[in-house]
């Protein structure tokens, strides 16, 4: 039913005028890095479940490699505001926000936890990229294109 | 109709491939760029079995204007003193006096880490709890913020955030409405780097007064000490069984 119901939407985004098609989908930033193996539709359906399973994996056993990790996720999906500095959970135009409002999830996680990373968070996501964010934002700029 | 339960099944096979194929290597999608999270590195359990992780302090060391420690809490932890009583308690200096004598002593105080916590024995949700080696934590995702812990606590080690918090340290979330204290850097622990911001600092000041260390580990240097030299617990009375003990006091 869900996924009928999706693709309906889809369908009436298709065929509507393309002004009219980008009010109707979330515009959702792109994220630095690889994407997840799993797919997007997965990670759109199932982040919450992984998230809420993993953290007790964390706090509870000390396991620190995760694949839902808050810390890393606001890594990758990080968004560069005006100021070149990532933007936090207050900006509408922050990844996680740019959906949750399109789909009306609010979430208290980002009382506790930062929603955009720390310098050294760069290293250990993308480690094959060196780690920097002008390295990171040069990926960002090879990937756009 | 029958609702596709995609999101359960689509986890726990996911979760069975990750159990039963933990050999599955480091996935690689081009040339030099690996996915970090995705089998490969073992999810080992964090904790070091069979570990009891604790400080030993020397309050002869501790001269009473140093406070590296509590200015390197602060700042691994991101959180900040305004001089108010509702202030973080993760550590702090405290001063003793003998009434008899009048020698005083300056040494830091935070979580003690007791084998038997009475804020886990009172904890309605258990959030309050203790991990396997011996460190007392906050789960702060169970937390609803009641502060019974707080109440039990005899070495006032936790306390309350009563104000909303921004921009904090990504290894270590705190936030409006919930209880914390200091969590013996389980980030740290974790990673494997044998030794909490608090030691560090007080190592690079030279008076080198905290030590960590595993204290079931008969090798390691805070056994060593412990059973080479006295040392007492806070408030022994209380029969708590304390992870963190004092020299000197
Ligand atoms: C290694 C980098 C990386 C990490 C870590 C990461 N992501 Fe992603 N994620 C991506 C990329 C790249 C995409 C694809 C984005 C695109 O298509 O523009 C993506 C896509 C997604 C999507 C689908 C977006 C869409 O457009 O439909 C969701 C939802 C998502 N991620 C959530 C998360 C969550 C939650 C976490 C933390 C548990 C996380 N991601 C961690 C890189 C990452
Ligand atoms: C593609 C859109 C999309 C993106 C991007 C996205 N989410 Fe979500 N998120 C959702 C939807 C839809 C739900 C509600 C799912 C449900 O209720 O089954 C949700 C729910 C959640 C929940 C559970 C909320 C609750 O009240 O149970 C958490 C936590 C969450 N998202 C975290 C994140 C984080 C962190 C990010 C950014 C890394 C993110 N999400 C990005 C669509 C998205
Ligand atoms: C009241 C504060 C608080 C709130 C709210 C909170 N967390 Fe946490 N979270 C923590 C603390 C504290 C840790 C432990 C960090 C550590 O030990 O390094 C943690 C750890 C985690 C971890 C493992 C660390 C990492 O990011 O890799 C995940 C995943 C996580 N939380 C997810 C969530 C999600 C999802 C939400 C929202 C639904 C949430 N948390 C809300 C305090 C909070």
């Amino acid at each position: 039913m869900k996924t009928l119901l999706v693709s309906v939407l889809m369908m009436a985004a298709l065929l509507v005028s393309p002004v009219f098609a980008e009010g109707l989908l979330p515009n959702i930033p792109a994220a630095l890095g690889e994407p997840h193996p799993e797919g997007n539709e997965f990670w759109r359906i199932n982040h919450p479940s992984i998230l809420s399973h993993d953290r007790d994996l964390t706090v509870q056993n000390g396991i620190r490699e995760i694949d839902g990790s808050l810390k890393t996720c606001v890594a990758c999906h990080a968004v560069d505001g005006p100021d070149a500095a990532p933007l936090t959970a207050a900006s509408p135009e922050h990844a996680c926000v740019a959906c949750h409002e399109y789909v009306a999830v609010k979430i208290d996680c980002f009382q506790c936890h930062n929603s955009r990373p720390e310098e050294g968070d760069w290293a250990a996501v993308l480690p094959s990229l060196g780690g920097t964010p002008e390295s990171l934002r040069a990926y960002l700029e090879r990937i756009s294109q | 109709m029958i609702i596709p339960t995609k999101e359960k099944g689509a986890d726990i096979s996911r979760r069975d491939l990750l159990k039963k194929g933990g050999a599955m290597a480091t996935v690689t999608l081009a040339s030099g760029v690996t996915l970090m999270s995705f089998g490969g590195k073992a999810r080992a359990d964090g904790l070091k079995p069979g570990a009891r992780w604790g400080l030993l302090i020397d309050a002869g060391k501790c001269p009473e204007d140093c406070s590296a420690c509590v200015s390197a809490c602060s700042k691994e932890h991101g959180w900040e003193n305004n001089g108010l009583n509702t202030d973080p308690q993760w550590i702090r200096k405290v001063t003793l006096r003998e009434k008899s004598s009048g020698r005083e002593n300056s040494l830091p105080v935070m979580c003690q880490h007791c084998d038997e916590p009475p804020c886990v024995d009172v904890c309605p949700t258990g959030a309050s709890f203790k991990r396997e080696d011996g460190i007392v934590l906050v789960n702060k995702h169970t937390c609803i913020g009641c502060r019974y812990c707080m109440m039990a606590c005899p070495f006032k080690a936790r306390s309350f955030v009563h104000e909303p918090v921004t921009d904090q340290r990504t290894h270590s979330p705190r936030g409006n409405g919930t209880v914390e204290g200091c969590n013996m850097c389980v980030h740290k622990i974790d990673r494997g780097d044998g030794t909490t911001a608090c030691v560090e600092a007080c190592q690079a000041t030279g008076n080198n007064a905290m030590m960590f260390g595993d204290l079931n580990d008969p090798e390691s240097d805070i056994a060593i000490a412990v059973s080479t030299y006295a040392s007492v617990e806070l408030r022994a009375d209380l029969g708590l069984g304390l992870g963190v003990r004092y020299q000197n006091i």
